[in-house]
């Protein structure tokens, strides 16, 4: 025993006699979690930062241009010489026509994709398609306006004579073809989440895949089926290259998706590329067209986390 | 009395399955006609593009004549970009990640951070470049330099590196961080020693996609102001200079066809940009889940 | 001052008396030890009195509180965030919970081996050395002797002296459990805590460790939560049978299995419940 515990008399010894010179280790565990905070509250900061910025030049803006106008003007007319006229509503128009179109495109395909990997697929099948989905999730939206500009327009243009160069319905479709991963890939974490006793259940009665796809999983996963759909608006509605290369630039207030449009996001990257000089009327109107534009997916993602908060009790 | 009466439903049987048949059929084409799209798109921009994939167009610059169109300032700027959101966004994101995972109690300061992170991942990408134009460009005079977009950009892409890294600390699982403790490591000689390196594979995996995303980002570069006619490379940090989704942008709008193939060719050197680092990631991704 | 449970009616004056005989001083002496999970009442008056250099089994059905108790006596049940406690546990005279007793200074004298084994994804030579680099020892040679010494007290070192550069996930199920053990043995504590070592292991691994635990007494103290009634009656000097987060009693093995004091130690022996 003796012996050992000189050795190990030795080894203790050193670690205390160097754990007495490390009184900067104290320091470090003190300040560590501290700095870590502050790093941590950078996304606060950031969020407020948003806030303040559109609030602050929005409030700009409305000393030049009547509340009501903005919100209820049917004309967007911001470069005219005469009277310019900034109410928002075509904005809004030219967003609304794009996005119903994504959704109308991205719903049917996407929920189908969903069902077929969740409840058909073999996994060799899954292993296969999945990947894709998730690089048609990471083509950068400047090539998905390119590809609308160049390839969709002239195509529909041989379907449709009336379509123009620029109108709403190609950058819909291929606005469509981009949000679609999002719901395919998120409903399908939906419909693999319901229990497969659910499925054997049905099944065991007699149920037809198809039966026990549309009638149990279906209802069941829907809660994270239609937060997957929010959310995939919330996108469709921030899009920017794709409308700006595809849309136009003619804000417009009406139901024709043929000519040129203007969503809310292309005419903020019009007058970004343009020369519109700090301080003017024009440079405001970015700030509070982008503050709805803010207000607009706020709302949306507000609203897939309330429906997703509603699925995750379910289960 | 038997209300299920067998003939009916053998009768209806042969309906059922042939419906089930069918909607097999459907659903799977619905899924091809996203991967048809991709592959349209892809083949579309290759055939296009790959005849102006010469040496000089990655040594000239942008230019009004098609013929003497380049890539080679927008390249360059889009890695010095990159040079300035890689580490901001990993330090920030990994050590947001780092407080929520191991240090933050239940709070309503801690809960309040949380939903902040999740509201960003949904904020439109143009907005964080007005937010880049108000604070960065004017407020703190950076002008539309590499370091007030790669400010922007990283600001852009933090939810996602924080929400990867949160992912890879939780993975670390609960009794390596006890064996730790149980020797009187302090907590940061744990997390640095045990908790890290464990979950690095996982951090670095979310980051470089997270990266390759801010890459292809436009629309915070249009806001901020990044200019398009460059003929020049960037010196520092605090330089002009423009990236490529702006050139590609830029050459889209152009009316001249010719143009459309040089854009098509810049979209090929950004796609390989993208492949290069989604490898990356997966290679890492596959190499270490071995580990447990 | 020491309260004992009061065994075969010898007072308490006699018993303190055969203790000063053996010479043995107290090594973990827990007074009045209550601890609380959120509302739940998990130890409740907890008196322990535990000597240096013996094995001291802890045994009693699930939910005792003897896995509880053991990971108080180095505070890693800290680590739960709605945990309270009020009494004293004094670590060779000093109250462990004291303000100025950092619980690291308090882990480096007391080590702890689990119930799974959970080696670190390192090689085996950086699982050893883990203990001794963290407490600030770099020097290589050095380092190359604990971490020989650890291994041969762990008795491994002759299987793995070979492979020290391989990752210790490569081991068994019993051979991990014993870098566990000689990892812990590396930074020589004082104490050795075992929370059911070899619950996760196969009946030969289980073999080598309870002789392990043997040799090791000569040199540590071992206190040992086990489920596994045999174990403790093979390996133990003393056992303390808890039930519903008290101590039941606490007396020497032999008395404990052969001629229990209490009625509900001799039901739990015998298998009427537990």
């Amino acid at each position: 025993m003796a012996s050992n515990e000189q050795t190990a008399k030795m080894s203790v010894q050193e670690m205390i006699a160097k754990q007495k010179g490390n009184k900067g280790k104290k320091w470090n565990e003190k300040a560590i979690p501290i700095i870590l905070f502050i790093i941590a509250s950078v996304s606060v900061l950031t969020t407020f930062g948003i806030v303040f910025t559109l609030i602050f030049e929005t409030i700009e803006f409305f000393r030049r241009v009547p509340l009501l106008d903005f919100l209820l003007g049917t004309e967007w007319l911001p470069f005219s010489n005469n009277e310019p006229l900034f109410g928002i509503l075509p904005l809004i128009a030219g967003t609304l026509k794009v996005t119903l179109i994504a959704v109308v495109v991205a719903v049917p395909f996407g929920l189908a994709s969903a069902v077929y990997l969740s409840e058909y697929a073999s996994d060799k099948t899954r292993r296969v398609i999945k990947p894709v989905l998730e690089v048609l999730a990471g083509v950068p939206t400047i090539v998905y306006g390119f590809f609308a500009l160049t390839f969709v327009t002239p195509l529909l243009q041989q379907f449709i004579p009336e379509l123009k160069i620029f109108n709403a319905l190609s950058p819909g479709i291929v606005v469509g073809i981009m949000i679609l991963p999002m719901i395919a890939s998120l409903s399908e974490d939906a419909m693999s989440s319901v229990p497969n006793s659910i499925r054997e259940g049905a099944l065991a009665l007699g149920g037809t895949k198809l039966e026990v796809a549309i009638k149990v999983v279906l209802p069941a996963a829907l809660s994270g089926i239609m937060a997957s759909i929010v959310l995939a608006v919330s996108r469709a509605i921030g899009e920017t290259m794709i409308v700006s290369l595809a849309g136009g630039s003619t804000p417009r207030f009406d139901g024709d998706i043929t000519g040129s449009i203007q969503t809310m996001t292309a005419y903020i990257v019009q007058v970004s590329t343009g020369d519109a000089g700090y301080g003017t009327t024009i440079y405001y109107s970015i700030y509070s067209v982008g503050f709805t534009l803010f207000l607009f997916t706020l709302l949306m993602n507000w609203l897939a986390h309330a429906i997703s908060k509603r699925f995750r009790e379910e289960y | 009395m038997r209300y299920i009466d067998h003939r009916t439903v053998i009768k209806r049987m042969s309906n059922r399955m042939l419906l089930n048949k069918v909607f097999k059929v459907i659903f799977f084409a619905a899924t091809l006609f996203a991967l048809l799209a991709l592959g349209v798109l892809f083949y579309r921009i290759v055939t296009q593009g790959i005849g102006y994939l010469s040496p000089e167009f990655f040594m000239n610059f942008g230019s009004r004549f098609p013929e003497k169109a380049g890539i080679n300032a927008a390249l360059i700027g889009s890695l010095w970009m990159m040079a300035v959101v890689a580490p901001v966004s990993l330090i920030f994101g990994v050590g947001s990640a780092i407080y929520l995972e191991e240090y933050a109690k239940k709070s309503k300061i801690n809960d309040f951070i949380r939903m902040n992170i999740a509201n960003l991942a949904g904020v439109p990408s143009v907005v964080f470049g007005l937010l880049g134009l108000t604070i960065f460009v004017r407020a703190l005079a950076l002008g539309n330099s590499i370091l007030a977009a790669g400010f922007t950009m990283s600001l852009l892409i933090l939810p996602v590196i924080i929400v990867a890294s949160q992912e890879a600390i939780r993975a670390v699982p609960k009794h390596l961080r006890e064996a730790s403790y149980g020797m009187g490591a302090t907590k940061w000689q744990t997390i640095v020693k045990i908790v890290l390196p464990s979950a690095i594979p996982g951090i670095l995996t979310g980051g470089i996609l997270a990266l390759s995303r801010a890459i292809g980002e436009t629309a915070p570069l249009v806001v901020i102001g990044i200019p398009v006619i460059i003929q020049f490379l960037p010196e520092n940090l605090l330089s002009q200079f423009t990236a490529m989704p702006m050139q590609i942008f830029d050459w889209a709008k152009r009316p001249q066809e010719e143009f459309q193939y040089v854009a098509s060719a810049g979209i090929i050197v950004l796609m390989i940009l993208l492949l290069l680092m989604n490898s990356i990631a997966v290679f890492i991704r596959n190499k270490f889940q071995k580990r447990y | 001052m020491v309260l004992l449970k009061v065994n075969n009616n010898k007072t308490t004056d006699e018993i303190v008396a055969t203790q000063e005989f053996t010479d043995k001083k107290l090594v973990y002496d827990t007074q009045q030890l209550n601890l609380w999970y959120g509302n739940h009442h998990a130890l409740k008056n907890i008196d322990l009195a535990i000597k240096e250099n013996e094995v001291t089994a802890i045994i009693g059905p699930s939910g005792c509180g003897k896995s509880t108790y053991i990971k108080t006596l180095n505070r890693m049940v800290e680590l739960v965030p709605s945990v309270k406690t009020s009494g004293k546990i004094l670590y060779r005279d000093r109250n462990i919970f004291d303000a100025d007793y950092s619980v690291e200074e308090l882990r480096t004298k007391v080590g702890m081996v689990f119930q799974k084994p959970n080696p670190f994804p390192k090689s085996i030579f950086d699982n050893i050395a883990y203990g001794p680099r963290i407490h600030g020892i770099k020097n290589k040679k050095t380092l190359d002797e604990i971490v020989e010494q650890s291994l041969r007290g762990a008795a491994i070192w002759d299987e793995v002296k070979d492979r020290l550069n391989e990752n210790a996930y490569g081991l068994s199920g019993g051979q991990q459990q014993r870098i566990c053990i000689a990892r812990a043995l590396a930074i020589e504590p004082d104490v050795i805590l075992m929370d059911e070592p070899t619950s996760a292991l196969d009946p030969i691994s289980t073999l080598k460790v309870e002789e392990l635990v043997q040799e090791l007494k000569q040199n540590y103290s071992i206190i040992i939560v086990t489920h596994n009634m045999q174990q403790a009656a093979r390996i133990s000097d003393q056992t303390a049978f808890f039930l519903n987060g008290e101590v039941v009693e606490f007396d020497q093995t032999d008395t404990i299995f052969s001629r229990p004091s209490d009625k509900r130690t001799e039901d739990y022996i015998s298998g009427r419940f537990g």
